[in-house]
């Protein structure tokens, strides 16, 4: 609306503008900067009028910027190698501590053939189409916590995958906050996947409880025709902490890509992943498990975009909210009128535990193409007392029956990953969260 | 004259060719069987006589009574009195058997330029083909073919053949699908149906459908042609020897 | 030419001739001037011989409005409307108010008989086949432009108890009850249109069922915009009291003119302890030309208020026409073990564009709703099924089915389902499943093969797709339904 009432800035609008032009930096990545830091005063913070974000009002859940975190000194470096969340599972890992690179957490020896991972810093001398990349795969459109991500683009890193290279050991992504004080902490992610290349990457983020962080992650991806690639991503952040995060990608000709998020952490957090098809017959499945308690906040937003024919899709969602705890699923399938032949199936399933939960579901459905088939379905209820009576009458007692059906109801969209240890590992996290129902 | 000629029918589906050279004849009061392996182009010939959509003639002719086939639009080719009994069977959701009967009958009716049915006439003309073919009422109050079984929607396939009278009757793998009664059930309202006037072309695989409805001329088709044609006995032959001997003969 | 190519072809051929409703009455009227502005809201309520208490309401609403904007969110665009080149009344000149019928302008029922509208006492249905009349009575309020002409049965009905009248004559004769409901279910600050419509509502039907009473006879409004450059600002309340039901319909029709008509109407439903209300509608306002010219902007405030325990308010809509539809007929489930339910079809052929929903608000205990959507579209339309569903944490054991279908004929269409689910209790069951495909080539063949035409095939197949919601009509409505379907998916035929 042209009209609409230019709002007041909020002070966080103001701290983020002042904090993040401080910055110190060179080219190209200041023009980038520049450039987002303007968008980003124009349009400022969303909030509920702002469709999108029509369930989770920045303006309001982010009252103030914390300052931008400084370097890790030693005690952040040993708090931080305590963290383990997933055990072992194999994987090469690439550990960033309050959004700083640190190599001595990071294992970049013996890189397989093909695979070369770099800070943005040593991939930005090498590449000279990177900030072209970086800044955004669908520059049109607007939002925030992009801008925002890119304003403060400095520390991140770059994995490449050479064409037809098979990396078949996971590479594991860990950003880890640290200390008690509150801070800000942003970080880039960037996945190119080569034409027939493979790979799987995981994304983690943990943090103190009990301390008001912020971060704000993008991973960006392209997967080259015929490629495939698997993502994981566990949000398991400090139970104050406010995760704002974006998965943007776009996949080529009959590749095909998975994805699995498993949120548990944060006191609000935010997922956003603009997804594109950009060649045909390629294939995806998104899924997650979002399990919420107390007065967490989850907002799970996606943005499926078929552009050319024959892609397929799959998205599938589960939410458990105990307590008082708030769920959000935006899931939107765009066919455009090229998109002949598109298939699409979105899913978002809720379980309302807790008597004062609340579940926003807003699946949407956008087609322009004729000869498609495309689906979507939301459910929001309570465990099945039916279910419950049957366990009990088998001497099952009733918290235990309850931990079975949730675990039963979240273990669908789990069981897709492939990779069996990670599998298992998420299972294992999942089920933290289950033992720790009161 | 020929009730159905076909002349060197070529036909593609999506830039294959599929009929390559095909010829048949058959008079009225004829029924013929198209007996052949797997992908030799039966259930095509079948499409590109009723005139499905991507399935498109090369060349050749094929003529109904004379009249050119190939220029007519599917339905005018219905009203024209060529029937289709599909392998398949389409659903249709929120129609009822009854009403998708009548309307078919109707419309073909007045493309003969004949009279539309009264609403007391054609129930009465549907309840008896139906009770000949143990078809039962709550099956035409059902939408068409909508949780029917194979046998159930292959007997509606048959009323429905009754129904509209047509002069050429396609049954494309009518016993796919069906046990050994229902089969019987099929094959009798099929022989029912058998006129002087009338003239039958019967796709199949197997033989034991020929022991139920019995040819005058049986056809074995291979990479789309015709490439042998002989008497009931042929059934038999291939039912013993298998089409070993025909899947390289064209 | 495969035959749903052709279904498009002649989908997308189709012309004015197409409606036929489309013809003007000429006929002496008087208008306000035109424009917008509190002389012309004094003007409705003088002409309407309105209680002062009326002409404050509809100023208030009239200041209110001129602070608000239009709002923007529905997939439809059109050229912003200039609300001061509209005429905001126009009435024929003859007609002071509902008349009896033997002093109705011939020519005004002329127009009701060509629209097959039956003004005679005793008259059914008419344009139903003769196989499947229903020899049953249906009371009639005629609104021609801006005011009611005619009501018939209302002696009859009166014996029941039933007050069935235009709004204007409800105000004027029961003030007390329009005082207590009017604005009561639709604030005059709702929204844009609605609060437009509450400053300049010309007519519309007034219906009040008392206690107990199970309405002897379907009640129904037929609207018609005759005049050019004049806005429609329908206003209906209906009220069911204590263990009262009733059924009501609505249709509506306009000439074909190629300039864009506004119809903003605002309907209120009020549901008390285990009253029923059934409220069905088959819309075709004039779509508009081949080109997307002309046509009726239909932006319609239609809600209901369950507001007694163990009531229930179902809305059936048949949405064929207008150029643009912006419709959302809700419920709000205030009352404990109440019900909500909308079925609607909408069709889109044309430039139509088509933004249509409801809203489930569940507020009371063991409320209920069930909503089934069938969209269909065709031409160059747009077609968007919106809606809501919501639970408030009080609401428990709240239930909601929802199921909407799209279909799209031909490749320049579109067809969108943006819902809106939200579970405030844990009690709460909400089940919501949607799909989107094109018209099956495989249907439409079988029915060719067995003698259908394309055109047949076509509305065969839509008929099935759409038959869970036509068997919520009233038989005679259905019938009619489902010949309009058809007949909005034609083309010429060639």
């Amino acid at each position: 609306m042209n009209a609409e009432v230019k709002m007041m800035r909020t002070a966080a609008e103001t701290q983020y503008s002042d904090a993040l032009a401080a910055l110190p930096g060179a080219e190209p990545v200041r023009a980038l900067r520049e450039k987002a830091l303007r968008l980003f005063a124009e349009k400022g913070l969303p909030h509920r009028r702002v469709e999108e974000w029509k369930y989770t009002d920045l303006r309001v859940l982010l009252r103030e910027m914390a300052p931008l975190a400084g370097k890790p000194d030693a005690a952040a470096l040993t708090e931080a190698k305590k963290i383990d969340l997933l055990g072992n599972i194999g994987a090469r890992e690439i550990t960033f501590v309050n959004g700083a690179f640190v190599a001595e957490l990071s294992n970049l020896k013996g890189l397989e053939k093909g695979l070369t991972i770099s800070t943005l810093g040593d991939a930005l001398k090498g590449d000279a189409t990177l900030p072209q990349f970086l800044a955004g795969l669908n520059p049109g459109k607007y939002d925030a916590v992009y801008a925002l991500n890119t304003a403060a683009l400095n520390e991140g890193v770059v994995i490449d995958v050479a064409p037809g290279a098979q990396i078949t050991k996971p590479i594991h992504i860990r950003h880890i906050v640290t200390g008690t004080s509150l801070v800000s902490v942003f970080g880039r992610v960037v996945v190119k996947v080569g034409k027939k290349a493979q790979a799987t990457i995981i994304q983690s983020h943990a943090g103190p409880d009990a301390v008001a962080y912020q971060t704000n992650t993008v991973l960006q991806l392209s997967v080259a025709d015929d490629a495939e690639l698997d993502i994981v991503r566990v949000q398991a952040e400090g139970d104050k902490a406010i995760h704002l995060s974006m998965m943007v990608g776009a996949i080529g000709t009959d590749s095909r890509f998975k994805s699995f998020a498993l949120s548990t952490g944060a006191a609000v957090s935010r997922h956003t992943v603009p997804f594109a098809y950009a060649g045909r017959n390629a294939r995806a499945l998104i899924s997650g498990a979002t399990l919420l308690r107390g007065k967490q906040h989850a907002d799970m937003t996606l943005e499926v975009d078929h552009a050319l024919p024959g892609g397929e899709s799959r998205e599938l969602f589960k939410t458990v909210l105990d307590d008082e705890s708030r769920g959000v699923f935006q899931g939107l399938i765009v066919v455009r009128p090229d998109a002949q032949k598109t298939d699409g199936r979105m899913m978002s399933a809720a379980l309302l535990l807790g008597d004062e939960a609340e579940m926003d579901n807003k699946p949407e459905l956008e087609i322009f193409a004729d000869d498609v088939q495309c689906a979507h379905g939301a459910t929001t209820g309570a465990l099945d007392d039916d279910l419950l009576f049957y366990l009990r009458a088998r001497g099952i007692p009733k918290k235990e029956a309850e931990s079975l059906l949730i675990q039963s109801f979240f273990g669908e969209a789990i069981e897709h990953i492939e990779n069996e240890k990670i599998r298992d590992a998420m299972m294992k996290r999942a089920g933290h969260w289950l033992a720790a129902r009161g | 004259m020929a009730l159905l000629e076909v002349k060197d029918l070529h036909a593609r589906v999506e830039e294959k060719e599929i009929l390559r050279g095909l010829n048949l004849t058959i008079n009225p009061g004829e029924v013929h069987a198209i007996m052949g392996p797997n992908g030799s182009g039966k259930s095509t010939l079948s499409y590109v006589l009723a005139g499905k959509d991507d399935y498109e003639v090369t060349g050749g002719s094929a003529t109904l009574d004379g009249e050119d086939l190939l220029e007519l639009e599917p339905d005018e080719r219905a009203a024209k009195g060529l029937f289709l009994a599909f392998q398949y069977p389409i659903e249709i959701p929120g129609v009822a058997s009854m009403t998708f009967l009548r309307t078919a009958v109707n419309s073909v009716r007045k493309k003969r330029g004949e009279e539309e049915l009264s609403t007391p006439d054609f129930l009465r003309l549907v309840r008896e083909r139906a009770k000949e073919l143990n078809i039962k009422d709550d099956m035409l109050k059902r939408p068409v073919n909508v949780g029917f079984s194979g046998g159930e929607k292959k007997r509606n396939e048959i009323l429905q053949m009754a129904l509209l009278e047509p002069k050429m009757c396609v049954l494309d793998e009518t016993d796919s699908g069906l046990d050994i009664d229902a089969l019987k059930i099929v094959a009798d309202g099929v022989n029912r149906l058998r006129a002087k006037n009338r003239g039958f072309l019967v796709i199949t695989h197997y033989q034991r459908l020929l022991d139920h409805i019995v040819p005058d001329v049986v056809h074995v088709m291979a990479r789309g042609k015709i490439v042998r044609t002989g008497g009931p006995e042929l059934a038999h032959e291939l039912e013993a020897k298998g089409y070993a001997g025909y899947e390289n003969a064209a | 030419m495969p035959a749903v190519q052709e279904t498009v072809e002649r989908v997308k051929s189709i012309d004015v001739d197409q409606y036929k409703y489309g013809f003007e009455t000429k006929i002496e009227v008087e208008k306000a001037p035109k424009g917008l502005d509190e002389s012309t809201v004094r003007f409705i309520s003088a002409k309407k011989n309105e209680p002062e208490w009326m002409l404050e309401w509809r100023l208030e609403a009239f200041r209110r409005w001129k602070t608000m904007q239009e709002p923007e969110w529905a997939r439809v665009h059109y050229q912003k409307i200039d609300y001061q080149d509209l005429y905001y009344y126009a009435a024929p000149k003859k007609q002071a108010g509902p008349k009896s019928l033997d002093e109705l302008d011939p020519e005004i029922l002329e127009t009701y008989k060509k629209l097959g509208i039956p003004l005679q006492e005793q008259e059914i249905l008419a344009g139903v086949a003769e196989e499947n009349r229903v020899y049953s009575k249906v009371a009639v309020d005629a609104v021609f432009d801006s005011v009611s002409v005619v009501t018939t049965f209302k002696e009859e009905l009166k014996k029941a108890g039933v007050l069935f009248m235009s709004i204007s004559e409800a105000i004027r004769e029961h003030p007390e009850l329009v005082k207590k409901y009017l604005g009561s279910v639709v604030p005059v600050t709702d929204n844009f249109f609605a609060t437009l419509n509450s400053a300049v509502f010309s007519d519309g039907s007034f219906v009040y069922v008392p206690k107990g009473v199970r309405c002897p006879m379907e009640l129904s409004t037929y609207f018609r915009i005759n005049e050019k450059q004049t806005g429609q600002f329908e206003r209906t309340l209906i009220i069911a009291d204590e263990g009262a039901y009733v059924s009501y319909l609505e249709g509506c029709t306009a000439p074909s003119r190629d300039e864009n008509q506004l119809h903003a109407a605002v309907v209120e439903l009020v549901a008390l302890d285990n009253a029923e209300i059934k409220y069905s509608t088959v819309q075709n306002w004039y779509p508009g030309d081949a080109q997307g010219k002309g046509g009726v902007y239909n932006f319609v405030t239609k809600r209901g208020d369950c507001r007694g325990n163990g009531s229930k308010i179902s809305w059936t809509q048949v949405e064929t026409g207008s150029a643009i539809t912006w419709k959302y007929p809700s419920c709000i489930l205030r009352g404990d073990n109440s019900q909500g339910e909308f079925y609607s079809i909408a069709i889109s052929n044309g430039h139509q564009q088509v933004d249509s929903g409801t809203k489930m608000i569940h507020l009371g205990k063991n409320t209920s709703s069930r909503i089934i959507s069938k969209g269909i579209a065709a031409g160059v339309s747009q077609n968007t099924y919106r809606g809501q569903v919501s639970a408030h944490r009080k609401a428990t054991n709240a239930r909601n089915f929802t199921n909407c279908d799209s279909l799209l004929i031909g490749d320049k269409c579109g067809a969108h389902t943006t819902p809106y689910i939200e579970a405030k209790s844990s009690s709460a069951v909400f089940e919501h499943e949607a799909t989107t495909s094109k018209i099956s080539d495989d249907m439409l063949f079988y029915c060719r093969q067995r003698g259908l035409s394309a055109e047949e095939a076509v509305a065969l197949v839509v008929n099935g797709f759409v038959k869970d919601v036509l068997q919520h009509l009233p038989m005679e409505f259905a019938v009619e339904a489902q010949k309009l379907i058809a007949i909005s998916l034609e083309g010429s035929v060639g």
